[in-house]
């Protein structure tokens, strides 16, 4: 009885969780895929079961071989994107979160540091974007700076609206969600652990593989699932910073939902969906977030 | 002990929470938070606007609420946006200003309320250039793409189709228009441009631009297309799936050959681009070309042998639109065709539906520098006071008659429009 009543009790003080859940994730979930099967024309949806917007986005796909067709270009340029924004980011965070947890003595420093470290955040993700514009420009401060020390004749071009720009922006905005959840894991590590490797005569490279990267797997999992979402589904960084050349998944939806072909838009919704579910659920295959945490 | 009173710590707090949420549940449920705004009926005349950033001026919106005591709230977004939140959201605004080419989408919704000429004062002394395609003196003017007397009439109160003939029931109520062309850096370009195919010149790589909204960069590329000899096209704004394919085509490969430093969607952008030496040639819009002028950067708006695209915008209400708010509509329209509006616009490089009393809210000077082609007697100022042109200088383009007499083509929505925008999102991807 006593059982029962405990469970009814926890049902009710989840019931507001899953509502919200639910309610605002679920069932807008649900209407995109349905949405994603029906026609329409200029300016309308029209709630009749067609599968023109996959058509449509894959149109071109057989008859365009060896050529890809558009939306396999757009996805293997965001992929090559997200892989090397997750390169950099993993790397510069676990650097960052290493500093941050073992070389740091004090408690109190970890925790100013890290603090600092969010400073940039209080600023909108957009305006820390857009400045990289006039550095990187062909009149910006770079280009000027490096011409007035006689390093180069010409202006970079390539500092800005390229991949170089993109892949920038992206590490800038986002290494801090990597170095987060690794300082976290990095922090549980039992501390004797590597007391004891030391004495056991362990190289300090042999300790950061053999011990410390091991340990720190749910960390870098669940930074790697921040990092790779946003950067799938990001358009707006692309967007800006490519000079509105360079093609990304969020970008198809974005065109699509501007010529008001919602079916299509939502289709690709899907495919993006799926994609990255599928990216992350290979990730976790790596490393059972449920069971380390 | 310690542990029983870590255990009444915890029922202690957690009761707290339990309280106070329960008090604030009372609260609001009976009532006893109040502060919420008490309607009252003589309520001010607010008219929300909805329309881009390039028609949206501070000083028209205070003039108006000088003159007429209605205020207009602003909503700016991007053109695609326009079209966007009247089919989605067309109870979010009341008057919509916007370009005639997105009327073959947003009249079939049955979002947009016609209105009728009849009360319009000015109505009349609209000008030739809309309700018949000429010029003022007769002479007839390219009409490839949707052009505005095309989509000018409605057949009924209520109907979604366009008459071909004039009736009282206006799509949009027209004011202000313009022969677009390329906005250039004459001081980095040093030499003169003619042509629409200099977009496309190898000199210029890296540095060139385009605008991203497909209505009108499509138009964009179809002049260059036809002005490189490629291809002559049988009606520019409503292309054949195979004419949409070559034009992607030639345009793909001058991008992949990196021939395009960025493309811009807000007119914001135009101008930043143009400023900081990004691009050197560019599509460009009027007001853009002004503002990099008032910066004190030289940027001409540049007549090109070919001729110009030109588009024109008007306003409309929108359904949800009735009542005395529908009165106020019209009291803003009425207002904004007497005079001073249309004057205002004139000095940013537009041209006003109403001549007439634009012209007699302009000094004689400026109408003969903006309208006539006449060099500046003294000064020209833009609308907001900075100096653009000194004394002597004459209009890129000449007269209203060179300009809009040169009209080629008009921004368009044409019949294979969803197949061209899947052709510019490859273009985008390529």
């Amino acid at each position: 009885m006593v059982q029962d009543r405990k469970s009814f009790a926890a049902w009710l003080q989840a019931a507001p969780m899953m509502l919200i859940f639910g309610l605002f994730f679920l069932l807008p979930l649900v209407f995109v895929t349905i949405v994603s099967a029906w026609d329409y024309n200029e300016y309308e949806m029209l709630p009749a079961f067609s599968l023109r917007g996959y058509t449509d986005t894959f149109e071109g796909c057989i008859a365009e071989l060896p050529d890809l067709c558009t939306i396999l270009k757009t996805y293997l340029k965001t992929l090559k994107l997200c892989l090397l924004t997750w390169g950099l980011t993993l790397l510069i965070g676990f650097t960052v979160a290493y500093f941050l947890a073992f070389h740091v003595r004090s408690k109190t420093w970890q925790i100013v540091l890290s603090l600092l470290c969010t400073i940039p955040f209080w600023t909108s993700n957009v305006i820390r974007m857009i400045a990289w514009i006039p550095l990187l420009g062909r009149n910006g401060l770079v280009n000027k700076g490096l011409q007035g020390a006689g390093l180069i004749q010409q202006p970079l071009e390539w500092l800005l609206f390229s991949e170089f720009a993109v892949v920038l922006a992206l590490v800038h905005l986002f290494t801090f969600f990597m170095v987060v959840p690794i300082f976290n894991s990095m922090i549980r590590i039992d501390k004797r652990l590597i007391e004891a490797a030391y004495d056991a005569g362990a190289t300090g490279w042999q300790t950061l593989v053999n011990i410390i990267i091991p340990l720190a797997k749910p960390g870098i999992v669940i930074g790697s699932i921040f990092v790779i979402t946003i950067v799938m589904g990001d358009f707006v960084t692309i967007g800006v910073m490519g000079g509105q050349q360079i093609a990304s998944a969020g970008k198809i939806i974005e065109a699509r939902l501007n010529a008001l072909q919602f079916p299509a838009a939502a289709a690709n919704a899907v495919i993006l969906l799926g994609i990255t579910i599928m990216i992350i659920s290979a990730l976790t295959r790596v490393v059972d977030i449920r069971k380390e945490l | 002990m310690s542990k029983s009173s870590k255990y009444n710590n915890g029922i202690n707090r957690r009761a707290v929470l339990k309280g106070a949420a329960g008090a604030v549940g009372l609260a609001a449920g009976s009532g006893a938070i109040t502060g919420f705004p008490y309607v009252h009926s003589a309520e001010p005349k607010v008219l929300r606007y909805l329309g881009t950033a390039v028609n949206a001026g501070d000083e028209i919106s205070k003039k108006c609420l000088a003159d007429t005591g209605i205020k207009i709230e602003y909503i700016t977004v991007t053109t695609d946006d326009v079209t966007k939140r009247v089919i989605t959201q067309p109870n979010s605004f009341d008057v919509l200003d916007t370009e005639y080419f997105s009327l073959k989408k947003l009249v079939p919704s049955g979002n947009i309320f016609a209105l009728d000429s009849k009360k319009i004062k000015q109505f009349d002394n609209i000008t030739p250039v809309f309700t018949k395609g000429q010029l003022p003196n007769g002479k007839k003017i390219g009409a490839q793409g949707t052009a505005p007397w095309k989509v000018l009439y409605l057949e009924g109160a209520n109907s979604k189709k366009f008459s071909t003939t004039p009736t009282e029931f206006v799509t949009l109520i027209p004011t202000v228009y313009n022969a677009d062309t390329l906005g250039i850096r004459p001081d980095l370009i040093k030499r003169p441009i003619s042509s629409w195919s200099e977009l496309l010149n190898p000199e210029f790589k890296g540095k060139a631009s385009i605008l991203n909204i497909p209505s009108i960069g499509i138009m964009d590329a179809a002049m260059v297309v036809e002005a490189t000899g490629q291809h002559k096209y049988v009606d520019k704004g409503n292309m054949t799936k195979a004419e949409i394919d070559l034009t992607m085509k030639i345009m793909t490969e001058a991008k992949k050959a990196g021939q395009f430093r960025a493309f811009w969607k807000d007119f914001n952008e135009s101008v930043n681009l143009m400023a900081s030496g990004e691009t050197v040639i560019q599509s460009m819009w009027s007001p853009a070309v002004t503002k990099v002028r008032s910066m004190g950067i030289a940027c001409t708006f540049q007549p090109l042998k070919e001729g110009y695209r030109s588009w024109a915008s008007g306003f409309c209400v929108s359904k949800a639109v009735s009542g005395p708010k529908l009165d106020w509509a019209y009291e803003f329209v009425n207002w904004y065709l007497s005079g001073w509006a249309g004057a205002y616009l004139n000095r940013q490089g537009y041209y006003s539906a109403v001549l007439s009393t634009a012209k007699a809210n302009m000094t004689a000077d400026e109408w003969g520098y903006w309208m006539e082609g006449k060099a500046a007697v003294g000064d020209i100022k833009a609308p907001d006071g900075t100096i653009l042109e000194k004394a002597g200088a004459k209009r890129d383009g000449g007269s209203y008659e060179d300009r809009m007499g040169g009209v080629a083509c008009w921004n368009a929505v044409m019949d294979e429009n969803d197949y061209m925008v899947r052709k510019w999102n490859e273009f985008i991807a390529a």
